[in-house]
C-alpha cells in the first residue's frame, strides 16, 4: 500500500486529542517490538499493538479507528510492563475505545449479551465488558 | 590615568545582528580612561590581532579590552597578541557580548542588545582599571606516569609511554593483567583470536624496563597536582612472594578447594589458590583469603607444603606504597550489566540462558569446554540458538538508556563463530537497529547474514521459558508483522556495559567528573577526548563509556601522548589566577581548608626568632590551586582574594552598572 | 484482631466459597476478616485513560469510608485489589485529581489507607512459617500450579506485591501447605477476562495455553486469586479438552480453599461444591481429605 505523508496527516487532531486522552506521547515508541511479541491476543487483532502505535506515528488514524485491536486487548498491561521506553498501548487502545463510546458509538447492546453468561458469570466480568464496550 | 582600548567584534553576524557595534565603540570613547575605541568584523583573524596589536603602539595603551565571544574561546588569543605588542597580558580583558548577550537576544532594532553590550563593556572597564600585571607559575614536572587499570587501553597506554622513553606505573586490580579482552575468544570484523593479539602485549609489559606493574593493587589516595601526583597504592595480599615465585603451579595443582570461576564467567570451577587463566602476567598466583581454609580457620596448608621455593606466606599483609609521578591514566574499563534485572529473559532460572560474555568463553579455546559450543545444562551441542540483542541497553525503564555500542558487531561475530563449529546449527537473532559503523562492520554482519546462515529479525524478545527441555523465546518480527515463537536449545543475551562497580569512588579520589552512569567525563567530548578537567589526569577506553578494542587501542596511545608531551620539557607554565591569603587578617578558623574542592589549601605556621609556633593562618599552593574562587567565598575575615578576579575588581565592576 | 475487609461484588454471589474459606480460614490463624459497613462496587476496572475521572470516584469512596474507621483495606479478589490500589496511589500523588474526586464524592480523603492483598497479610503480617506451624491437614503429595493472571501484579509500580515476571508468593504459600508448588511459565498470561462476554474464542484459546501449560509442567490443580480467572479456566475446561487431545482437565480453586483444608476447616465448608470441576476427588485420591 502507498500512502501519502503530509505534515497536516501526520498532526492529525484525532490523534492529538487521542494523545491527551491516553496519556501517551506516541513518538516515544521506538518500533521494538516487545508488545507485539509479549501480547497475549495479538493473534486476534487485525493491527498488531506495535503497528497500531506505528500507524498513529504516520497519521493512519482511519485504519486504526477500523481495525478490531482496541476491542480485544483486554488491558493486562504486559506490552507495559515489559516496554522498555514506557509507553502503554493499552492506554492507547482505550483511548481509542473512548474516542468511540464518548461518541455514544456502542460495540456491543446490552440485549445481547447471552443470558446464561449474564446469570452465571461474575458480577466483576458483566460490570467491566460495559465499561470497555458500552458508552 | 589609565590608557585604555577598547575593540567591539561584529563576529559577522553573530554579533552584529542585535548588536549595534559602531555604537557601543562610540560609546565606550566617552568614558574616562579610555583613549582609543573601535569596532571590527572578526577580532579573532589576523587583521584583526594586527589591529589590536597596532593600536596598542600607536595609542600608547596600557590596557585593553575585547567584546566579543565567550572568554572561553579567545582569552588566550588576545591576551596573546597583547603580550606581542608589550603589555602584560593580564591587562587584557574579555566582554562576553555574544554568548551572553547577542545570541540570547532577537530584537532587530539592536535596542537591547546594545543597551546590555554597553553596560557589560563599561562594567569590564572599571574592574581592568584594577587589574595588576601578573605572572605564569612555573611548575617543575615528575616525569613519571601512572596507569590505572590493566586492560588493552591501560596496556597500550603504558607500552606507549614507555617506548617514549619514560617511566610508568601500572596498576591492575586483579592478580593479571589482560582485563575483558583476555575473556574474548576471536574479535570483529578481523576474526583474530583475542589471545593471539593480546598476551604478546601483556609479555612486553612484563619485560619491559621502564614499566613497574602492581597487579593485585589499588590505588588508595590521590594527592597533588599535574606533575607533582602523590599516589598511595594498596598492594593487596597475595600470600605468594611475587620476587621468588618460579609459577610452577605445583601450589593451584595441589589445593583442594574450588570456587566459581569469575574469569570463566562461573561457568567453570578455580583452585583456591590461582592464576585467572593460564597465560596471566605475572604468571604469580594468589590465593583468594576469604575461601582459603587455612587463611580462615588454620586448616589445609596443602599449597605451602608442596611449594619448592618455599614462598607461600599465610600471613602476609596488605601493603601501602607511595609513588611520585606526573600524570595519571586512567583506564578501568567496564563491567556488565546483571542480567537477572529482567526477569523476562529468565538469566538465572534458566540454565541455557547465558550472557555474551559467557559465550565467549564457550567459544574460547581456553575455555571451559576446549572451544566447542557446548550448552550450560547438559553439555549437549545447541542445535539452534537465539541471540538476543539490546537485553539492557536502550531501555530507559530497566536498563539503560544509552547504545552500548559493541554488541551487534559480537553478535554477528557469535553466530558466525556458532556457524564455523556447529555447521548444522541456525541461530537467530533478534535486533532493533543494526550498528555497524566502523571500518569493514557493515560487511562483517552482511557476511554473517550472507554466508553464515544468522536469521537476523527485527523485533524484540518478550519472553522466555523452558519447556521440555528447549528453551522457548517468544519474540516479534516486526518486519513482517508476525509474533515469533522459537524452540532454542539456548539464548545468548547481548548484555549492556555498564561502568565499573566503585567507579565513583575511584573519580573522587581522582578529582575527576563521572556523568549519571558513572562513566568518566572528558573535559571536551570533541576536542578534548582523553583529558579530564583536573590537568594531568587523561583517560582512555571503556571507563569513559561503551568502547570496541580499536578505540580504546587508538585512545591509550592519545593518553600516552598527552602524557609524554607534558613530559616533553622540566617544567610548565600555568595560569596565576589563584587565591592567595592575606596573611595578617586570617585568623585561621580552616573553612577555606574545608571548602576547597582542590585540596590546596595547607595549614601553615608562623615562627618567632626562637623557632617557636607563634600562629596558624592558611596558606595556597599555587601549584594545586584551580582558582575556582571557592575559598573567598567560604572565608568570614575576608582573608582570602583570587588573583585576577579580586573583590576590589568585582566590586568596582558591580558598581559601574 | 480485625482487619477490615472489602468484598466487592463477586465474592458476596458466584465466588461465595471464596470468601467464606477466606473468612473461615482467618479465624483459625487467629484474625477475623471484618467486612467494612456500606460499601460500593469498585467498578470492575482502573481506567487506563487517565482523564476518566468519573471512574475513580466509586473506588475512592470506598476508600475513604475505609479510612474513617481504619488504617488499612484487605481484599481478596486481585481485581478489586487492582482497582483499590491505583486509584489509592492517584490519590495520595495526584493532587489535582485528588481534589476533583474528592470533590465530586465530597470528601477529604488523603490516599493515606493501606491497600493490602489477603496473601500479604498472610506473607507478611503473620509469616508463612506461622501458617505452616497451623497447617493440620498438609496437602502432602498434591501438586498444585499457582496461576496469577495480571491484575495481581501489574503495572509493578503501583501493585508491587512480588516481583512481575516471576512472582513466588503463592508457591511459598502453597508449599507452607504442605503441597508440591509447581511453576508454569504461561502463570503470569492474561485468561481473557471480560472478553468472556463477547469473544469466547479468544477466551478459550488463552486459558487454554494456561491450563495445558501447568498440566504439562506436573500439575494436578490451579490455583488462584481472581473470580474472573477462576471463571474463564472453569468454562473453557470442555472445549479446551475436545481440541487438546490428552488433555482432562484440571481443578480450578482458590488460593483460599487449599488454605482452609490445610488449616483443617471441614471441607463441606469450602465451597468446592460451586466449583463446576469438583477437586474433590482428586482430594480424596490425595487422601487430603476422606
Amino acid at each position: 500500500m502507498k500512502i501519502k505523508l503530509t505534515k497536516g496527516a501526520i498532526e492529525n487532531p484525532l490523534i492529538r486529542q487521542l494523545e491527551r486522552v491516553s496519556g501517551e506521547e506516541l513518538k516515544r515508541c521506538y518500533q521494538c517490538g516487545k508488545c507485539s511479541a509479549g501480547c497475549p491476543v495479538t493473534f486476534a487483532m487485525e493491527i498488531p499493538p506495535s503497528q497500531i502505535m506505528r500507524f498513529l506515528q504516520i497519521g493512519m488514524m482511519d485504519d486504526v479507528m477500523k481495525a478490531n485491536s482496541m476491542w480485544v486487548c483486554v488491558g493486562c498491561l504486559q506490552c507495559y510492563a515489559r516496554c522498555p521506553q514506557s509507553v502503554s498501548v493499552a492506554n492507547v487502545l482505550e483511548g481509542l475505545r473512548q474516542l468511540h463510546l464518548r461518541k455514544g458509538e456502542d460495540r456491543e447492546q446490552i440485549k445481547d449479551v447471552p443470558f446464561p453468561f449474564l446469570k452465571n458469570a461474575p458480577q466483576q466480568a458483566i460490570v467491566c465488558g460495559f465499561r470497555k464496550f458500552v458508552s | 590615568m589609565p590608557r585604555i582600548g577598547i575593540f567591539v567584534c561584529q563576529c559577522g553576524n553573530n554579533i552584529a545582528a542585535t548588536v549595534d557595534t559602531k555604537k557601543v565603540a562610540e560609546e565606550m570613547a566617552r568614558l574616562p580612561g579610555v583613549v582609543f575605541a573601535c569596532d571590527y568584523k572578526f577580532m579573532c583573524s589576523s587583521p584583526g590581532q594586527d589591529m589590536l596589536k597596532q593600536a596598542i603602539k600607536d595609542n600608547r595603551l596600557d590596557k585593553v579590552i575585547v567584546s566579543a565571544c565567550s572568554p572561553h574561546m579567545h582569552e588566550k588569543t588576545f591576551r596573546k597578541a597583547s603580550e606581542a605588542a608589550g603589555l602584560n597580558p593580564y591587562q587584557c580583558e574579555i566582554t562576553n557580548i555574544r554568548e551572553q548577550c547577542s545570541w540570547v537576544h532577537h530584537d532587530k532594532t539592536k535596542a537591547a542588545g546594545t543597551a546590555k553590550s554597553i553596560d557589560l563593556t563599561r562594567m569590564t572597564i572599571e574592574r581592568l582599571k584594577k587589574n595588576k600585571p601578573l605572572k605564569k607559575i612555573n611548575i617543575p614536572i615528575k616525569k613519571k606516569a601512572l596507569v590505572i587499570g590493566g586492560g588493552i587501553a591501560g596496556i597500550q597506554a603504558a607500552l606507549d609511554i614507555a617506548e617514549g622513553g619514560r617511566e610508568v606505573i601500572l596498576v591492575e586490580r586483579e592478580p593479571s593483567i589482560g582485563g575483558n579482552m583476555a575473556r574474548l575468544s576471536e574479535t570483529f570484523p578481523t576474526m583474530d583470536c583475542s589471545q593471539c593479539i593480546l598476551t604478546p602485549k601483556m609479555v612486553e609489559v612484563e619485560l619491559n624496563e621502564k614499566i613497574t606493574l602492581y597487579t593485585y593493587s589499588e590505588i588508595e589516595k590521590v594527592d597533588g597536582y599535574i606533575g607533582n601526583f602523590i599516589v598511595q597504592i594498596r598492594r593487596k595480599a597475595k600470600y605468594v612472594d611475587e620476587e621468588r615465585c618460579t609459577g610452577c603451579g605445583e601450589c593451584i595443582e595441589k589445593c583442594p578447594f574450588k570456587v566459581e570461576s569469575q574469569f570463566e564467567m562461573k561457568l567453570a570451577k578455580r583452585k583456591v589458590i590461582y592464576t585467572p587463566f593460564p597465560q596471566s602476567v605475572p604468571n604469580v598466583p594468589v590465593i583468594d583469603a576469604p575461601n582459603c581454609p587455612k587463611i580462615q580457620k588454620d586448616k589445609c596448608g596443602a599449597c605451602a607444603v608442596v611449594c619448592g621455593p618455599k614462598c607461600i606466606d599465610f600471613k602476609m599483609e596488605d601493603r601501602i606504597i607511595t609513588e611520585d609521578v606526573g600524570a595519571i591514566i586512567v583506564a578501568t574499563g567496564y563491567e556488565l550489566m546483571p542480567n537477572e534485572r529482567f526477569g523476562e529473559y529468565g538469566y538465572g532460572r534458566i540454565k541455557d540462558v547465558i550472557s555474551g560474555m559467557q559465550f565467549e568463553r564457550l567459544a574460547s579455546s581456553s575455555g571451559p569446554t576446549g572451544g566447542e559450543i557446548r550448552r550450560p545444562s547438559d553439555g549437549k551441542t545447541p542445535a539452534s540458538v537465539v541471540f538476543i540483542q539490546c537485553a539492557g541497553s536502550r531501555d530507559e525503564k530497566k536498563g539503560v538508556s544509552y547504545c552500548s555500542k559493541v554488541c551487534c558487531m559480537y553478535t554477528a561475530k557469535h553466530t558466525m563463530l556458532y556457524h564455523h563449529k556447529v555447521h548444522e546449527g541456525q541461530s537467530y537473532v533478534f535486533y532493533m537497529d543494526i550498528r555497524a559503523g566502523g571500518k569493514r562492520y557493515e560487511e562483517f554482519v552482511r557476511r554473517a547474514i550472507e554466508h553464515d546462515n544468522a536469521m537476523y529479525l527485527r523485533g524484540r524478545v518478550s519472553r522466555v521459558y523452558e519447556k521440555d527441555g528447549k528453551v522457548i523465546v517468544q519474540g516479534a518480527d516486526t518486519l513482517s508483522g508476525n509474533q515469533v515463537e522459537i524452540e532454542a536449545d539456548m539464548v545468548v543475551l547481548a548484555t549492556a556495559i555498564v561502568s565499573r562497580t566503585g567507579a565513583d569512588t575511584v573519580a573522587q579520589k581522582l578529582g575527576i567528573g563521572y556523568d549519571k552512569y558513572k562513566f568518566y567525563n572528558e573535559y571536551h567530548p570533541k576536542l578534548k577526548p582523553v583529558e579530564t578537567v583536573t590537568a594531568g589526569i587523561f583517560l582512555s577506553g571503556a571507563c569513559m563509556g561503551p568502547m570496541d578494542i580499536p578505540d580504546s587501542v587508538a585512545q591509550g596511545s592519545a593518553a600516552a601522548a598527552k602524557a609524554l608531551s607534558l613530559f616533553s620539557s622540566d617544567e610548565m607554565m600555568r595560569e596565576p589566577i589563584t587565591a592567595v591569603v592575606n596573611k595578617p587578617t586570617c585568623n585561621a578558623c580552616w573553612d577555606c581548608v574545608t571548602a576547597c574542592p582542590y585540596s590546596a589549601i595547607e595549614r601553615d605556621t608562623v615562627k618567632n626568632r626562637d623557632g617557636v609556633v607563634v600562629r596558624w593562618l592558611a596558606k595556597v599552593n599555587d601549584g594545586v590551586c584551580q582558582g575556582c574562587g571557592v575559598c573567598v567565598a567560604a572565608c568570614r575575615s575576608k582573608a582570602i582574594d583570587l588573583k585576577g578576579y579580586t573583590d576590589e575588581q568585582v566590586y568596582a565592576a558591580i558598581n559601574a552598572f | 484482631m480485625k482487619i477490615p475487609y472489602y468484598p466487592g461484588c463477586t465474592l458476596n454471589t458466584v465466588a461465595k466459597g471464596f470468601e467464606t474459606s477466606a473468612k473461615e480460614a482467618a479465624l483459625s490463624i487467629g484474625f477475623e476478616l471484618a467486612e467494612m459497613p456500606a460499601w460500593n462496587c469498585c467498578g470492575a476496572t482502573f481506567p487506563l485513560t487517565p482523564d476518566n475521572l468519573i471512574a475513580l470516584s466509586a473506588p475512592a469512596k470506598v476508600l475513604s469510608s475505609a479510612r474513617k474507621t481504619g488504617e488499612s483495606l484487605t481484599t481478596l479478589c486481585s481485581v478489586c485489589y487492582n482497582v483499590l490500589k491505583r486509584t489509592n496511589s492517584v490519590m495520595k500523588n495526584d493532587r489535582e485529581k485528588r481534589a476533583v474526586i474528592n470533590g465530586f464524592i465530597e470528601t477529604d480523603y488523603d490516599g493515606s489507607l493501606n491497600v493490602t492483598h489477603f496473601l500479604e497479610i498472610l506473607r507478611d503480617n503473620i509469616g508463612f512459617d506461622k501458617v505452616k506451624a497451623a497447617v493440620k491437614q498438609p496437602l502432602t503429595g498434591l501438586k498444585a500450579a499457582a496461576y496469577y493472571g495480571c491484575m495481581l501484579l501489574r503495572p509493578f509500580e503501583d501493585m508491587g506485591i512480588d516481583d512481575a515476571e516471576d512472582p513466588v508468593v503463592m508457591e511459598n504459600l502453597l508449599a507452607a501447605l504442605g503441597a508440591e508448588a509447581i511453576k508454569s511459565p504461561n502463570r503470569i498470561e492474561c485468561c481473557g477476562a471480560h472478553l468472556a462476554m463477547t469473544n469466547e474464542d479468544i477466551v478459550v484459546k488463552l486459558s487454554g495455553t494456561i491450563m495445558t501449560s501447568a498440566v504439562r509442567n506436573g500439575a494436578e490443580l490451579i490455583v488462584t486469586t481472581c473470580p474472573l480467572c477462576q471463571y474463564n479456566l472453569e468454562k473453557s475446561q470442555s472445549r479446551v479438552a475436545s481440541d487438546t487431545p490428552g488433555y482432562a482437565g484440571i481443578p480450578i480453586v482458590y488460593f483460599t480453599q487449599m488454605l482452609g483444608l490445610a488449616l483443617g476447616q471441614d471441607v463441606d465448608t469450602l465451597g468446592f461444591d460451586k466449583n463446576i470441576w469438583d477437586a474433590r476427588p482428586l482430594l480424596r485420591k490425595k487422601g487430603i481429605i476422606k
